[in-house]
């Protein structure tokens, strides 16, 4: 498969200026960070606050360019500033807050933005418009104005006002961490169909675990450094390194963990409910027919 | 004793427009002294206009609140004197810090008591010190913090005001679990150590769980359910139909239940399921 | 509570006013506000006054609206009155002589004509808003502005603005009140003392205020960016506005209103009561 985002040895580094615009402090955020992410792969990246990872994301469409090392997106450097718009339309970013995203008063104004500032034709904008609206599953809110949505159907509008832009991949900042449990399962299951069904690479900046299991991949952040990264089963049998560095892990991991420590036989894969539920049956089934 | 007391509380939004909703519909209520409550519903199920009630932000359109006993909208009652006994911490507290330093932020709510001089530096240190925050962070600007200090900070200065009941909304939304970890277990240390009557509301089965003794279920403006954890956790079925989400470890006994494996109907830590597992094992269940 | 105010007074509507295109509205508006000018006497003011009303009643704008739009103009036009009234002097003998103060016909007449007229004046600015969504008003601003962008007048910037104060003013009302809550909560006295006192008790709902602002603002712009937000150059709009029929209709129904106040201010001389 081939890579639409490729860092090379990126660093970074946060220089705080005084008043007369002199250096004054140097902080390294990321160090030497070389990975690919892989056209139509879902990435969700972890970390704790503070980890770098949202530094990372912005690494991601030339928010932010490297200290030292670069960015390729579908191979074009994000340091050649003749192409940002190129870049900005290959690979959309969604961040936290989405009430800090909508631009106009009614969501279908919103949704047109991009489509607008990269001059579009009318007729085509309003088509896109439609498209994106009904993927997110928004298209009967479209005369509505932000202020009267939820945060989840907010957040759905950022990511429409994206897709209309069809790029290859979108970056998700935290989408979801201002979110109540429906507006995250909304989003969630919005992610989804843009990774799944429109075939959208999606990487996904969080710090929830449960979200990170529905991934392809998981990244997990540390001081600026990759400390993992692998398949969720893979990410979530280090319970006690993920325990180290501030993260937490699946209730049903902790818990297959736990009964690994009292001696029991356990696969260290289980990650969702139902394999959980099933293996402990499994378990007590075993255990009857030694009898 | 009732430190808390709602009579029929109603209260509707837009009264007379085509808008009119009802955001609470007749609770009645009791919280007793030093009950940590948990409080959980949907985004519109009420808690947050409820909770807003308790040091009277909003009045109600119909019934009474009683602290201690008394109308808190009686004649001679001071709403005021309400919201230093009842302490309300908003979600996404941060929001409310505006002075220079976090000492100054911290002496806010205090100072607006009346409070100065050694009482009030006590009562500054006293409550940084209890949320976790360094001496030398005192004189630091409180929008230089990370977001964990800041929302501790911003906790730090309804705790300084030394309210007999401490509400909180969410304390934790937004912030990352070692973050969490550090302000709910603070929460839960205050509580134990000043008997303080906590009720926190919280969108994370999890952390109530983890925490409270009791549970307030809202739904659609009214009370749910209002008891030990316990007997709520009993009704998980229940509080599965309508809609909240209950933790995860509680979802895997209950498919166990579907198979035919009963651990019991008040497993919602790991540690208890994995105590029942092991006793299960050991006294070789018969299912198969 | 602040969330009870609402912002523009525009009223959802199919009816034929609603559909015109919002830049005809304007420069409609504008002519009818000179055609009030033009007025000079009873009988063409009158005949403007029935002109707005069927526009009113083609509209389908609940008629307490009028009432609701004047209110605040109240003092306005008592003052315009009363002055007229006592300084206008006239030729013939004074109606009334109260001290220094003589009241004439003709200043009676003139308050009683400028007091209408505002009226109308009013009532028809208030067609437009009533009829039009604040996004339309500013799209037919800036589209109407367009030809001073060769003057390097900032057109598109000046409408981005309005677009964006429009859809962050509820934002902002929602938080004043969630922090003017919170500073409550914390014994912040905001409703009562002396104006000195008052202003010094919103310090701490306009610091974190400002702050958060100021966070939306950059967190926007990243936004903004991220969609490829360059300006107005070379933008294009989804919302294309075309005038048809109606359009042209409603300008031919203008211009012979005009005609016939014209007509009647030569028929009839001024104050031809």
């Amino acid at each position: 498969m081939k890579e639409i985002i490729k860092t090379e040895k990126l660093t970074f580094d946060y220089t705080v200026y005084d008043e007369n615009g002199d250096e004054t402090d140097k902080n390294r955020v990321l160090t030497d960070i070389s990975l690919d992410i892989e056209e139509g792969s879902f990435t969700a990246v972890l970390g704790h606050n503070g980890s770098g990872k949202s530094t990372l994301a912005k690494h991601f469409n030339g928010i932010l360019l490297p200290t030292d090392g670069r960015v390729l997106v579908d191979g074009i450097d994000t340091s050649d500033e003749s192409r940002i718009y190129d870049i900005r339309q290959t690979v959309g970013m969604v961040f936290q807050n989405p009430d800090n995203q909508i631009v106009a008063t009614v969501v279908e104004e919103d949704v047109a933005f991009a489509l607008e500032n990269l001059g579009v034709e009318p007729k085509e904008i309003r088509r896109r418009v439609d498209e994106a609206l009904k993927t997110v599953d928004m298209y009967e809110y479209r005369k509505h104005a932000p202020h009267q949505l939820s945060g989840g159907q907010k957040q759905r509008v950022a990511i429409a006002g994206i897709i209309a832009m069809r790029p290859r991949c979108i970056v998700m900042d935290e989408p979801t961490a201002m979110l109540d449990p429906k507006g995250r399962k909304e989003i969630m299951a919005t992610v989804k169909t843009l990774n799944r069904d429109y075939g959208i690479t999606v990487v996904m900046i969080t710090h929830y675990m449960d979200e990170a299991a529905k991934a392809d991949r998981v990244i997990v952040i540390d001081k600026g450094n990759i400390l993992l990264d692998g398949t969720p089963k893979q990410i979530f049998s280090n319970v006690e390194l993920l325990k180290s560095v501030g993260l937490d892990v699946p209730q049903a991991t902790e818990l297959m963990y736990e009964l690994k420590k009292s001696g029991l036989d356990v696969p260290d894969d289980i990650i969702d409910e139902n394999e959980c539920a099933e293996y402990i049956y499994s378990l007590f089934c075993a255990d009857d027919k030694e009898q | 004793m009732n430190v808390i007391e709602l009579k029929g509380l109603t209260h509707k939004y837009s009264i007379g427009t085509p808008f009119e909703s009802v955001a609470v519909d007749n609770v009645d209520l009791t919280i007793e002294k030093g009950e940590f409550c948990g409080i959980i519903g949907h985004t519109g199920s009420g808690k947050s206009t409820l909770i807003q009630h308790l040091n009277g932000l909003i009045k109600p359109t119909q019934g009474q609140v009683l602290i201690d006993g008394k109308d808190i909208w009686d004649k001679s009652v001071n709403i005021r004197d309400i919201r230093f006994k009842v302490g309300l911490v908003f979600q996404y507290s941060e929001y409310q810090l505006f002075e220079e330093t976090v000492y100054k932020d911290i002496a806010y709510g205090p100072k607006n008591m009346g409070c100065e001089g050694e009482e009030l530096d006590k009562r500054v240190r006293e409550a940084a010190e209890e949320m976790g925050l360094d001496e030398e962070l005192l004189e630091r600007s409180p929008f230089d913090l990370s977001g964990g200090q800041k929302r501790r900070v911003a906790l730090a200065g309804v705790i300084a005001m030394k309210p007999e009941i401490l509400i909180l909304d969410e304390p934790a939304a937004g912030l990352d679990p070692i973050g969490r970890e550090n302000v709910l277990s603070r929460i839960s240390e205050y509580h134990k150590k000043h008997g303080t009557t906590i009720l926190l509301v919280s969108h994370s089965m999890e952390d109530i769980v983890k925490y409270a003794q009791k549970v307030l279920v809202m739904n659609k403006g009214k009370v749910f359910c209002h008891d030990e954890t316990d007997r709520v956790f009993a009704r998980q079925d229940e509080i599965t139909e309508i809609g909240l989400d209950v933790p995860q470890i509680t979802k895997i006994m209950m498919l166990l239940r579907q198979k035919g494996v009963d651990l019991g109907q008040d497993i919602y830590t790991v540690e208890r399921a994995k105590e029942r597992i092991l006793r299960y094992m050991d006294n070789k269940g018969t299912v198969c | 509570m602040l969330k009870d105010i609402t912002i523009g007074q525009y009223f959802p509507g199919e009816s034929i006013i609603h559909r015109l295109d919002s830049r005809f509205k304007i420069i409609l508006d504008i002519a009818y506000v000179v055609m009030l000018f033009m007025a000079g006497n009873f009988y063409s003011l009158a005949m403007a006054g029935v002109f707005m009303l069927i526009i009113y009643m083609l509209s389908r704008i609940s008629f307490r609206l009028i009432f609701k739009s004047l209110r605040p103009i109240m003092p306005v036009i008592v003052f315009t009155c009363l002055l007229n009234l006592f300084f206008i002097q006239g030729e013939s003998e004074p109606l009334v002589r109260l001290g220094f103060i003589s009241i004439y016909m003709e200043g009676a007449t003139t308050s009683v004509f400028m007091a209408v007229r505002i009226i109308f004046l009013i009532i028809g600015m208030s067609v437009l808003t009533y009829t039009t969504s604040p996004i339309e008003l500013t799209d037919a601003i800036e589209r109407l502005l367009s030809p001073l962008k060769v003057l390097r007048f900032p057109v598109h910037e000046l409408a981005m603005m309005m677009t964006i104060a429009l859809r962050f003013i509820p934002t902002l009302i929602e938080e004043t009140d969630k922090i003017m809550s919170a500073q409550k909560a914390r014994g912040a006295n905001l409703d009562t003392g002396g104006l000195v006192k008052k202003a010094k008790a919103l310090i701490p709902v306009l610091i974190p205020l400002f702050v958060s602002a100021f966070k939306r603002a950059s967190e926007l712009a990243l936004a903004m960016e991220c969609r490829c937000y360059k300006g107005g150059d070379g933008r294009t709009r989804m919302k294309q506005l075309k005038w048809g029929m109606r359009d042209i209709v409603a300008v031919f129904v203008m211009g012979v209103m005009i005609a016939v106040i014209v007509l009647l201010n030569i028929s009839i001389p001024i104050f031809g009561l």
